[in-house]
């Protein structure tokens, strides 16, 4: 993958696929610390034991069509080739956790990519699913959760395109801001 | 802080308030984006992303997006499924943004089959 944000769209679908009705995405950037830190947890049904010792090995998946399950090994592999590592954490019934960390400044390390387009893609494809989102960048931090906005608005709906362009505009000038926020300190 | 306000919020729905009531009517056409690992390191949020400004410039309250995951056919992804009311499903095959544009302004807006482009009739 050439964004790590598509990354996150990917094993999103993953929790949802799990069953889970809401995503938690935090994404943490600490410069000082150079380091890196993506965590996507779900409330889904969770994984079995056995299939979590063996999380990098793509020829393990749920999936039926083909014998090939490729979004954990891909992730777990970009991280490993920045320093980082790939954590799981799951229990059958309440959800599952992935944390991976990747050395922020390392050469290998893929560019974050447009988080928004993730974000909104997430949304629209998958409605009916709340999606959670935090964004740290060293002090300065976004947060956006789908649960407040339908609580906010009623009738207003998630699924509407126009709404849509709206939100990956909105979300993409809030990053933006965090980050040239964290340029000029 | 940076975060969403609800003002911002109110404004984009009194823009687009006009357009609400429209939108609750039956749907007649179904776009399924498969967005497997395959289908997105292929370029489908691209492809979702055009179909979403698609969406929002041709204003139509009875077309309906989905997200669905790998059919099998990872080679020929991105893939998009355009299904219209009372004809067969086509299954389009390595599209991007511009395709995907072209698809939805023929195919959605106009019922023109966009057969170079299609792999199968399903």
């Amino acid at each position: 993958m050439r964004e790590l944000s598509l990354h996150i769209l990917d094993v999103v679908e993953n929790g949802i696929t799990a069953g889970g009705n809401c995503i938690w995405i935090k994404v943490e950037e600490d410069t000082k610390a150079d380091q890196l830190k993506i965590a996507i947890r779900d409330n889904g049904r969770g994984m079995p034991l056995e299939k979590l010792q063996n999380i990098n090995d793509p020829f393990i998946t749920s999936r039926t069509t083909r014998r090939v399950g490729l979004g954990l090994s891909l992730l777990a592999a970009a991280a490993e080739r920045c320093e980082g590592t790939l954590r799981v954490d799951t229990s059958p019934g309440k959800g599952t956790e992935i944390e991976a960390t990747f050395r922020h400044g390392h050469i290998d390390r893929a560019p974050l990519g447009d988080m928004a387009a993730t974000i909104t893609t997430l949304i629209i494809g998958n409605p009916g699913i709340d999606f959670v989102y935090m964004h740290r960048i060293d002090g300065g931090e976004f947060s956006f959760d789908t649960r407040e906005i339908r609580a906010q608005m009623d009738d207003f709906s998630l699924s509407d395109p126009v709404v849509i362009h709206h939100l990956t505009e909105s979300i993409r000038s809030s990053l933006e801001e965090l980050t040239s926020h964290k340029d000029s300190t | 802080m940076a975060k969403l306000t609800i003002e911002d919020l109110k404004k984009i729905k009194d823009e687009t308030s006009r357009l609400n009531s429209l939108r609750d009517g039956p749907a007649s056409i179904k776009i399924t984006v498969h967005m497997g690992t395959c289908g997105i390191a292929a370029g489908a949020r691209d492809v979702m992303n055009a179909l979403m400004e698609e969406m929002a410039e041709a204003n139509r309250s009875d077309i309906r997006v989905v997200a669905s995951g790998c059919m099998g056919m990872c080679s020929s992804e991105p893939n998009v499924t355009v299904e219209v009311k009372g004809d067969e499903p086509i299954v389009y095959q390595l599209m991007d943004a511009n395709r995907m544009r072209q698809v939805f302004r023929r195919h959605v807006l106009l019922g023109e089959v966009q057969t170079d482009f299609a792999l199968a009739k399903m």
